[in-house]
């Protein structure tokens, strides 16, 4: 596989001081009168995977929507490789290199698991109305340059025997993949994983934590992760926030975050 | 300049030089807009407890108000020939549930409503087939209800009230009473609203989905049946009735596919727009806009709050 | 048995993503082809010709044009009849400003029009969806058919109210519009159309913008995180499905009815296509075939069926059976495969690939 960056580069960005690719500020989010985001600050560096944890309404998911652009947060201010914005339309987002799977799986259920892929090749298209009308010269072109990506994406994911199935009829682990292969489509910067590993057995998380790592790897994908199996938060991540009620509890690394008596009150519930 | 005058002042002059007539107008925007809502409160019935967009909802007014009347020609006295429809509208609804609904539970939406268009043509074949496709006169005498009119003098001019819209209106009060009060206040009226709610929930905790369409599609039967004789009463049951009965669904717009005050008061809306629109407005435009007054109001309406007059603002979760 | 792939290789992606890989496929869509160019111009009668094959083929790409927009784009329209309406009056307007140019090219260029008339009408779709939409196309259907009403001056304040077709020659000399043309003609024409932009459409819907089209259908929202804009995601949709609505209706009306008023476009129309496009498959072409086939056919076959069984039953009994049986087979379909024909014909295929050997 030739798609690699090389690996050096994004170590490179770990070791040594931290390029900031994400920046958070302030952000609150709130629907009529429910404040589903306070105040809260964090950033994420280029080439890491960061965790976001946090018990069930902690806000997470709408963290993630806030990152890329679905949710406008009422305050606060985001900063994507230097570009400081608080509202964009989710379409932006995607443009800017961010992507994201979803908690409950957002496929094209009407598609194959070939079309559900070349869908994340979208903006990397852009031969114009006349030569799709003709599907000849460049636009043919275009859609095998495409087509060859995306089975590199399939090699790569290991999904090879249910490229013409239609999504639907997959098996959850499956669905997840193919979802997981969407978004690496794409071609992001920035990776959001909303709950990768959930509703599967411990068979399947293995895989999907390898495919996570080695994205991030092979690619030096910066990867945002929502995940509640802590072994596989404390394994993949190389720095967690913590979330609960909308607030920031905690942030570091996994280590420190584990012994910090906020987040194990968060979890276990403190006696009042 | 012509032009704005003609928009914005001249109707308004119009209004107040005769304002006797703009009350008569006003009077006659009330009557098409409750025989509106009555249509609307059918459709909304249906929706809230199976989440089907009843398209034969009107074809079920003309339907009903056929078999009475061709009951009636029959020879059949007119009361029991009411009841007999009544029944009709029972096996209706049970039909409907037995073979439609039934067979289709789960599907999507869309699939649902095509059923109902499918219903629709059944209906109009199957109405056609047996009591023929002419107009028929409503049999409004027999069942007792008012004629003639009464006249007021506002203003120095007249405005005539028929006793028969008069009638209309209480009944769809009374009708609009019931429903809320049965759909509120007793247990089946629960069991529905759970049903609208979540099918499978409902289902776990033992309602019957079955039983409540049934009772839904006959509590629906029942209004078109009353809108059909209202309605019947005013011009004559024919096939045409359909199309002034689509405009239930801008009603519907307007008001929101759930909401029972909501059906009655885009009715009112409805109502009240188009016949003012077309009597001070319609001739700008060459009238006739009667028939697709009520689509754009819903159209504009839309753009503005898409969630209706009384749905709530819609937030969207992934 | 005949029926399989083994064997059939692919060894780049643009084989392997033809509409038709399988030869035997291949050899199917020939012999259609010689049956509708060869066969049924030199076969069959000009009442067959005029009443079965011509109908079907326009009423093939209004359901096509439907079906962009309702199976593949997922905005539901009840303003097929009014979309084909502004085709039929704008290719009359440009005829009778321009009588010289090929009527071909004037059905084509009155597409756009009707596609310009779509977009405008789409627009409510960027902030409304489902049924809420459907009503706003309801309103396009009754502004327009009252359009095509009091403004006389796009039926040429005919006494009538009506467009009637004029004489157009093209080819040198050819009569291909008007009371002069040869049904065959006239057939070929329309055959002619309807295959290229069947074809057309099939480029689009396997390419990027078909893509696009079934990313906001299947899930909106994940489309706009994918970066499918829904601007132009919808109004494309509504534009090309508007311009193959447009071309159809112009063509019922050059080709076919010869002459039209504002009933050739009502909403009963919008209905019938919308079933031709239900029945047939949403997001489906072939099953636009089917569905406009069956549709059409079905009522021809019914209407005969009295007279070739010797039975006297006078012919407005007749139309409400047609009316009840309709109703009747939508709701039968919905029930035994909401997918339509097209899926059913895809069953039958995959059984096919594996008889006699089912499990093999």
């Amino acid at each position: 596989m030739n798609m690699a960056v090389k690996p050096a580069d994004a170590n490179d960005g770990r070791a040594n001081a931290p390029e900031v690719m994400l920046d958070i500020s302030n952000i609150s989010l709130s629907f009529g009168g429910v404040h589903a985001i306070k105040d809260v600050s964090f950033n994420i560096h280029k080439g890491e995977i960061r965790a976001i944890i946090g018990p069930n309404g902690a806000g997470k998911t709408s963290m993630l929507n806030v990152i890329n652009g679905f949710y406008h947060p009422q305050v606060g201010e985001i900063t994507f490789k230097g570009n400081t914005r608080t509202q964009m339309r989710p379409y932006v987002a995607a443009t800017q290199g961010i992507a994201r799977t979803f908690q409950n799986v957002a496929l094209f259920h009407g598609m194959s698991t070939l079309d559900n892929i070349m869908s994340g090749r979208t903006l990397k298209m852009h031969k114009n109305f006349f030569w799709q009308m003709l599907r000849y010269g460049p636009a043919m072109q275009e859609e095998v340059e495409h087509r060859e990506r995306v089975e590199e994406i399939i090699d790569f994911l290991e999904i090879q025997h249910i490229r013409r199935t239609p999504v639907g009829r997959l098996p959850y682990g499956l669905q997840k993949r193919v979802e997981l292969a969407r978004a690496l489509a794409m071609e992001p910067e920035l990776l959001l994983l909303d709950e990768p590993m959930a509703g599967m057995n411990l068979e399947e998380k293995e895989d999907m934590s390898r495919f996570i790592l080695d994205v991030n790897d092979q690619f030096g994908t910066t990867i945002a992760l929502i995940e509640h199996d802590m072994g596989v938060v404390m394994d993949l991540s190389t720095r967690v926030v913590v979330l609960d009620h909308g607030e920031k509890i905690a942030d570091g690394t996994p280590a420190e975050v584990s012994s910090d008596q906020n987040v194990i009150d968060a979890y276990l519930g403190v006696a009042h | 300049m012509d032009i704005l005058y003609n928009i914005l002042i001249d109707p308004f002059v119009q209004m107040g030089s005769a304002p006797d007539f703009f009350l008569q107008v006003l009077w006659s925007g009330f009557v098409a807009g409750t025989l509106y809502s009555l249509i609307a409160l059918g459709f909304v019935l249906i929706f809230k407890a199976s989440g089907v967009f009843n398209f034969a909802q009107g074809i079920m007014v003309v339907f009903a108000a056929l078999t009475l009347v061709g009951l009636y020609q029959a020879g059949v006295p007119a009361w029991i020939a009411l009841f007999l429809t009544i029944g009709a509208m029972f096996a209706l609804a049970w039909l409907v549930e037995r073979i439609v609904l039934r067979n289709l539970v789960n599907q999507e939406e869309i699939i649902l409503f095509m059923a109902t268009i499918g219903l629709n043509y059944f209906l109009i074949g199957f109405g056609e087939y047996v009591f023929g496709g002419e107009p028929k006169p409503m049999i409004a005498k027999e069942l007792g209800l008012p004629t003639g009119s009464t006249t007021f003098e506002p203003f120095g001019g007249i405005v005539i009230i028929e006793h028969l819209d008069v009638a209309a209106v209480i009944m769809a009060i009374v009708l609009v009473s019931a429903l809320a009060i049965f759909f509120n206040k007793t247990r089946i009226g629960r069991a529905l609203r759970a049903v609208a709610d979540d099918h499978q929930a409902a289902l776990s905790v033992g309602i019957s989905l079955n039983q409540i369409w049934v009772i839904v599609w006959f509590a629906a039967g029942i209004v078109a049946l009353a809108t059909g004789i209202m309605w019947g009463a005013k011009s004559d049951v024919s096939f045409a009735l359909q199309i002034v009965a689509l405009k239930a669904l801008p009603v519907l717009i307007i008001g929101g596919f759930t909401s029972i005050p909501g059906a009655i008061i885009g009715g009112l809306v409805i109502g009240f727009g188009e016949k003012l629109f077309e009597i001070y407005w319609g001739a700008l435009l060459g009238s006739g806009v009667e028939g697709w007054f009520a689509y754009v109001i819903a159209l504009i309406f839309l753009l503005f709050r898409p969630q209706g007059l009384f749905g709530e603002k819609i937030i969207e979760r992934i | 048995m005949f029926y399989r792939e083994v064997g059939q290789f692919k060894t780049n992606y643009t084989a392997d993503s033809q509409v038709f890989p399988i030869l035997q496929d291949k050899l199917g869509i020939i012999a259609m082809l010689v049956i509708a160019y060869l066969i049924i111009p030199l076969a069959g009668n000009d009442f067959f010709i005029t009443t079965v094959m011509i109908p079907f083929l326009v009423f093939t790409l209004a359901t096509i044009g439907l079906n962009i927009l309702v199976g593949y784009t997922g905005q539901l329209s009840l303003g097929t009849g009014a979309f084909m309406g502004v085709g039929a009056y704008s290719c009359y307007k440009l005829t009778t400003i321009f009588p010289d140019v090929n009527i071909i090219i004037m059905v084509l260029l009155s597409g756009f029009f009707a596609a310009a008339i779509g977009i405008l009408f789409g627009l409510p779709s960027l902030r409304i969806k489902g049924f809420y939409l459907a009503v706003t196309t309801l309103a396009a259907q009754f502004f327009l058919e009252w359009a095509f009403i009091r403004i006389p001056w796009l039926y040429n304040y005919n006494a009538s109210g009506a467009i009637e077709v004029p004489q157009r020659d093209g080819f040198g000399g050819v009569v291909l519009a008007g009371a002069a043309a040869e049904p065959v003609t006239r057939y070929l024409v329309v055959l002619s159309i309807v295959l290229a932009m069947t074809w057309v459409a099939s480029n689009i819907i396997r390419g990027r913008i078909g893509r696009s089209w079934m990313m906001i259908r299947d899930m909106d929202i994940a489309a706009e995180l994918m970066g499918v804009r829904p601007l132009y995601a919808k109004l494309s949709a509504f534009a090309v499905s508007s311009f193959y609505c447009g071309v159809a209706g112009a063509m019922g009306v050059f080709f076919w009815l010869g002459a039209a008023e504002v009933e050739s476009f009502d909403i009963n129309h919008s209905f019938l296509f919308l079933f031709m496009a239900i029945i047939g498959g949403l997001g489906s072409l072939i099953g636009c075939y089917m569905g406009a086939a069956f549709i059409w056919i079905l009522p021809i076959i019914i209407r005969a069926l009295p007279g070739a069984l010797g039975l006297d039953i006078n012919a407005a009994t007749v139309e409400h059976i047609n009316f009840m049986m309709i109703g009747g087979m939508i709701i039968f379909f919905l029930i035994v495969e909401p997918h339509g024909l097209a899926r059913l014909w895809q069953i039958a295929k995959e059984k096919l690939r594996t008889w006699p050997f089912p499990y093999s």
